[in-house]
């Protein structure tokens, strides 16, 4: 319990000294997850809508396939990039492994399954004369599957908050593709992770306490606008 | 302005829509009738595009609307439709109301302007930051109804829309359809299975029942000759009875009912098997045989009165059923009471006989 103590103190003083090692990955984290979710979430809302809205052969299977991959393994995912992206890979001569953007890539594939499945369930949870009302009242399809999007908006929200928790709280994909590179790809958990090897408990305790509540703020934000 | 041709639809194997052909003239308002899963709300919803029939062709002003998606845009935007369960959306009052204006990209300016004086027109004024969906079924049906005026629809079509309201939301709605019918001009179509609905309304009627469009007409000739006995019973009280022809003199038809001879105008001919329908309203009830005209008269007894407000519902036995419409006021003076022996009496004009 002392150490949780020490630790939170520490958080705190690090947090208003504005320690600029842990300010850069901080921002770092932020910057990467909410590139990752921003990304993810203008793909898949737009997509959710089209794979509610229209009838195709193998929907079904489609959506399985989505609710499957919620659980797909973090490692696999770093895997995948990694090959796709090393020197000898198809993409190798993009020279972008151990990259933030890299990370990017890695967290936007880990995340869509997400994001994609929970638009589905939202938007099935919306009346079906909704878009009927919508496209009667003069508006045409894609104002309609907007106005049935705006409707889930509540479980929208929620879907995008689901992505980002998972994209910050990443470790497996982001030090294999990442590479932990500091000063570069250094982010808030593969950090807590290499201070942990390192003994330095305090300080990664510090970085977890940051994290949660960096996770905190943005949960306390999405939650404004989807009161709006 | 719209004209439907030979149009079938089918839901999983089912034909809900058999080879309809009607024609809606311009700034009519034309009221469609008919049970329950009749086919009401999907003709409706082939004509607002809401789906594709299985076959058959809808005009809209002389141009086909099942063609091209930009025509089909363009077409829907000179149409509105009110749900039987209207969905309002998760908005506010006003922005549900402006919707339809938002959607075609009006300026703000006109926006505000339109939806003030839409919201008084359905007085619903003082409501606009309410959220929709937590006012009461008379008041969501006016947004529902707002919503679908607010951009000058020259086609309005109603599934319902006074299912299910009190008596003052069902007048007020009603006097909201015919003021933008006789305003505006526009064409109305409307699904109901209240009668004295579509009587109050309708300058044309059709009548569909198991998916087919039985008989097109004005109230009148629907009320008043039905083309085959479903009409018959399901339009109004009628009395129905079933009976032979046993002779026809002079277009004065002769039918044979239980063993008594009803009287009536038609071309039927001996020995065929008819419908004969007297409107309750048209039966004529008296303590004694003398001073009528009428060519049909039956001894009755009172089987059962019901009272409703200033009339008498009297049912009779001639010994055939026989259903009587009076005044509460002539059932009081002639005092009548269950047992009774009475003379019914009715006009051969009031006897409509159906095959």
């Amino acid at each position: 319990m002392g150490e949780l103590w020490i630790a939170l103190l520490k958080a705190f003083e690090l947090i208003l000294k504005r320690d600029p090692e842990v300010m850069q990955i901080t921002l770092r984290s932020l910057r990467i997850a909410a590139t990752s979710t921003c990304i993810a979430s203008l793909v898949c809302i737009p997509v959710g809508g089209l794979i509610h809205f229209y009838s195709f052969p193998g929907k079904r299977i489609l959506i399985n396939i989505i609710q499957t991959l919620y659980s797909l393994p973090t490692v696999c995912v770093g895997l995948l990039v990694f090959v796709l992206f090393s020197r000898s890979g198809p993409f190798g001569g993009l020279g972008i492994l151990f990259t933030p953007t890299a990370i990017v890539i890695g967290e936007v594939i880990l995340i869509t399954p997400i994001l994609l499945g929970l638009t589905l369930s939202a938007l099935s949870g919306v009346n079906i004369s909704i878009r009927d009302n919508a496209l009667s009242l003069g508006a045409t399809e894609f104002q309609a599957i907007w106005t049935v999007i705006r409707e889930a908006r509540f479980s929208v929200v929620a879907a995008v908050i689901m992505g980002f928790g998972r994209a910050i709280s990443e470790v497996g994909s982001a030090i294999m593709i990442g590479g932990n590179i500091k000063g570069f790809t250094r982010v808030l958990t593969t950090a807590i992770s290499l201070e942990i090897q390192r003994g330095e408990l305090e300080f990664a305790l510090a970085l977890g306490i940051i994290l949660i509540l960096l996770s905190l703020v943005v949960n306390i934000i999405m939650n404004m606008i989807q009161q709006r | 302005m719209l004209k439907i041709v030979d149009l079938h639809h089918r839901y999983n194997f089912k034909e809900v829509l058999k080879g309809i052909n009607v024609e809606i003239k311009r700034g009519e308002v034309f009221v469609l009738i008919g049970p329950t899963g009749a086919g009401k709300t999907t003709l409706l919803r082939i004509i607002d595009q809401l789906e594709y029939p299985t076959s058959g062709r809808v005009y809209f002003d002389g141009k086909e609307i099942l063609t091209s998606p930009g025509l089909r845009l363009k077409i829907r935007r000179r149409m509105a439709m009110v749900f039987q369960k209207p969905v309002v959306f998760n908005a506010t009052v006003f922005d549900n109301v402006a919707y339809p204006l938002k959607v075609r990209g009006y300026r703000r300016k006109d926006i505000l302007r339109k939806v003030g004086k839409m919201l008084e027109m359905v007085e619903l004024k003082g409501y606009e930051k309410r959220n929709a969906r937590k006012l009461s079924g008379g008041e969501i049906q006016r947004i529902a109804l707002a919503q679908a005026v607010i951009s000058d629809p020259q086609v309005l079509l109603l599934d319902e829309p006074t299912a299910n309201l009190d008596p003052l939301s069902i007048d007020l709605i009603e006097k909201l359809i015919l003021d933008f019918n006789k305003k505006q001009g526009a064409t109305i179509v409307m699904a109901t299975h209240d009668m004295s609905q579509g009587e109050r309304l309708a300058d044309r009627m059709g009548v569909l029942m198991e998916g087919k469009l039985i008989q097109v007409g004005s109230p009148r000739e629907i009320f008043y000759n039905p083309k085959n006995v479903q009409v018959a019973q399901f339009t109004t009280r009628n009395n129905i009875l079933k009976g032979v022809v046993s002779q026809n003199e002079n277009g004065i038809t002769y039918v044979d009912v239980e063993g008594k001879i009803i009287e009536g105008v038609s071309s039927f001919q001996a020995g065929e098997r008819v419908y004969v329908c007297i409107k309750p309203e048209d039966i004529t009830l008296s303590l004694s045989k003398s001073r009528t005209s009428a060519r049909n008269l039956f001894p009755a007894r009172i089987n059962l009165m019901s009272f409703s407000g200033p009339l008498v519902e009297v049912e009779l036995r001639c010994p055939f059923p026989l259903l009587a419409l009076i005044t509460r006021r002539s059932a009081e003076e002639m005092q009548l009471r269950v047992g009774q022996k009475v003379y019914a009496s009715f006009k051969a004009t009031a006897v409509h006989i159906i095959g």
